[in-house]
């Protein structure tokens, strides 16, 4: 690739995303509100379009504090840490056809070594706040970042075991055809696929630290977790380093399960690839968005429980199917696929109801209150 | 089954979504500087100063009786009394106030004052978009901005403004009966001499207390 390809791209991707930042904010707002039922912002230009301005400006001019007994250094190189890595994820993910920055063949993996880098942003600034609520909040995103990394890095074992590549281009390129001549081959459109792109969801959502797992910086808990002494610019680096994380690994959701840039049905391939990439990567951040309206905080035991004794089993036993889906690619009987689709579905619906009922423990038992009755 | 729950719990935030969009009645906001709640008729902000008729000086039913000037706990109300008297409603000419301030700055709303006035002449106003960037003048309100006419208390408070006005125009027919009655009294010939039990003695006035710092 020649340096001038490369500084097309590394612009490109810094100007995309960082205004699909600006926008997401604003749409998450709007959306949020109108789920509630309320208008949201709507004050900063035609429909409070403008409110990402506003608000960047605001972040920027607000006096950036630093606390007396801070780590003055790592308190400063914390944001940096957390965001700088976040840009190199887009590096591997291919946004249409032949529109990848990097062809890695362990892309994935790459994917996800750089992804970790947050952890270690998140505790630095934890520690070096010295306060106990940032100290707690990065001590809960430490344990649900490397709780929900194993699920998440398992359910997407299938689709490379399926696609026999780490490489994303290569992974696309595996849902590239068409069945019965129209329908896209995406992962999403396999038993393995639907539940693997499920649990890849949900600790996607715990990944990026977004509500229903957001104890990291739970308001009414902790603060703002490990954000609690951060102000104005670094406060908003903060945030631009979580809304990209959420992007990547939405981005990373679309490439393995959704097809990347293929559109969903033969009769549309027509529209430009990059197009479908962005309406798909669209629609899951609305159930991104979607999700924190709906679903209340967990607690953190509930959080790690949920992780350890019911992702991470379900993750395993998905790759199960994904081999029984593939061993038996070769039956050729009538009503073979069928008979595939209800072998897979059975082999992770009966333990997800098994685990749903065995794990669900019951109601506690009736509290009471000695001194309030 | 585990997950239902969710499952209902997104359909909801869904249905909202696309309902706020559909129907007006789902978004609750009142969007403050466009649209108003109507406020309710016993809200209370701060004092004004009632008037009748159309001037506001020869109308003020304010007395100068300085009961709510007394009677004001965070003492927000300043009146200094005129030395001309004029009539009131019923024609009984009274004191009225040279001066009558209030510091909205410092007043806090109680209503105490339109309680105790017997003269129904302070009333609490609805107003509150009182904010001003400049802090000396536009807190302390005289007389002439505080006075506003009955007209405007009637549509504050209808209720309590249809007792008062009421109760008004009874005190006003019988003052009139009574001096109707006192007129023909007086054009009626006298009956014969029953004379007045005349003043009683004059006692000599009790001294003072500080008469003799009056010197």
């Amino acid at each position: 690739m020649s340096p001038l390809v490369a500084v097309l791209y590394i612009v490109g991707i810094m100007a995309v995303f960082g205004s699909a930042f600006a926008l997401t904010t604003i749409a998450e707002r709007k959306t949020l509100g109108r789920m509630q039922n309320r208008f949201g912002p709507n004050r900063v230009g035609p429909f409070g379009i403008l409110q990402p301005m506003a608000d960047a400006v605001k972040m920027l001019t607000k006096e950036d504090i630093v606390p007396s007994s801070a780590d003055k250094l790592l308190h400063f190189i914390a944001p940096l840490v957390l965001t700088t890595p976040v840009w190199l994820n887009f590096a591997v993910l291919p946004f249409g056809d032949h529109v990848v920055a990097a062809r890695f063949d362990a892309g994935l993996l790459f994917f996800f070594a750089i992804s970790a880098a947050s952890e270690l942003a998140v505790f630095m600034a934890g520690w070096s706040s010295q306060n106990k609520y940032s100290l707690l909040g990065a001590m809960r995103a430490i344990a649900q970042m490397i709780s929900y990394e194993v699920p998440l890095v398992l359910s997407t074992v299938t689709v490379v075991m399926m696609a026999g590549s780490l490489s994303l281009t290569d992974i696309v390129d595996a849902q590239s055809s068409y069945a019965f001549g129209w329908l896209a081959r995406w992962n999403l459109f396999t038993p393995w696929g639907l539940a693997g792109f499920g649990l890849f969801l949900i600790a996607a959502t715990a990944e990026s630290n977004r509500s229903p797992f957001d104890l990291p910086e739970g308001e009414s808990e902790i603060i703002a977790g490990y954000l609690t002494e951060y102000s104005g610019f670094k406060y908003a680096l903060f945030f631009l380093g979580e809304y990209l994380g959420l992007f990547a690994v939405t981005g990373l959701g679309v490439t393995l399960f959704l097809g990347g840039w293929h559109a969903p049905v033969k009769a549309l391939a027509w529209a430009p690839s990059i197009f479908w990439f962005a309406a798909k990567f669209a629609a899951l951040i609305f159930v991104f968005i979607w999700a924190r309206a709906t679903l209340p905080r967990l607690r953190l035991d509930q959080l790690l429980a949920f992780a350890w004794r019911f992702l991470v089993p379900l993750t395993l036993i998905n790759i199960a199917a994904a081999a029984a889906w593939h061993y038996s690619a070769w039956w050729g009987f009538q009503g073979a696929m069928a008979t595939r689709w209800v072998l897979c579905a059975a082999i992770i619906g009966f333990p997800y109801v098994w685990l749903g009922r065995s794990l669900r423990g019951g109601s506690p038992a009736l509290r009471k209150y000695t001194y309030a009755e | 089954m585990l997950g239902s729950g969710i499952i209902r719990g997104f359909i909801e935030t869904a249905r909202n979504f696309a309902g706020s969009y559909c129907s007006r009645e789902r978004l609750t906001t009142i969007q403050y500087p466009e649209e108003r709640l109507a406020q309710p008729e016993s809200a209370r902000i701060m004092p004004f100063l009632v008037f009748d008729g159309a001037d506001p000086k020869a109308g003020l039913r304010c007395t100068a009786c300085t009961i709510c000037e007394q009677e004001c706990p965070p003492q927000c109300i300043y009146i200094i009394k005129d030395a001309v008297k004029k009539p009131d409603h019923i024609g009984k000419m009274q004191m009225q106030p040279k001066v009558f301030d209030i510091d909205i700055s410092v007043c806090m709303g109680c209503g105490i004052c339109a309680e105790v006035c017997p003269f129904d002449s302070i009333k609490m106003d609805q107003v509150f978009e009182l904010s001003s960037g400049e802090r000396f003048n536009t807190f302390l309100l005289h007389k002439e901005q505080l006075a506003k006419p009955n007209e405007y208390f009637r549509k504050l408070h209808p209720s309590d403004a249809a007792e008062t006005d009421a109760r008004r125009a009874e005190d006003k027919i019988k003052a009139e009966a009574k001096a109707r009655a006192a007129a023909a009294a007086a054009a009626a010939p006298k009956p014969p001499s029953s004379p007045k039990p005349g003043p009683p003695p004059k006692v000599p006035a009790p001294v003072p207390e500080h008469a003799e710092v009056a010197t």
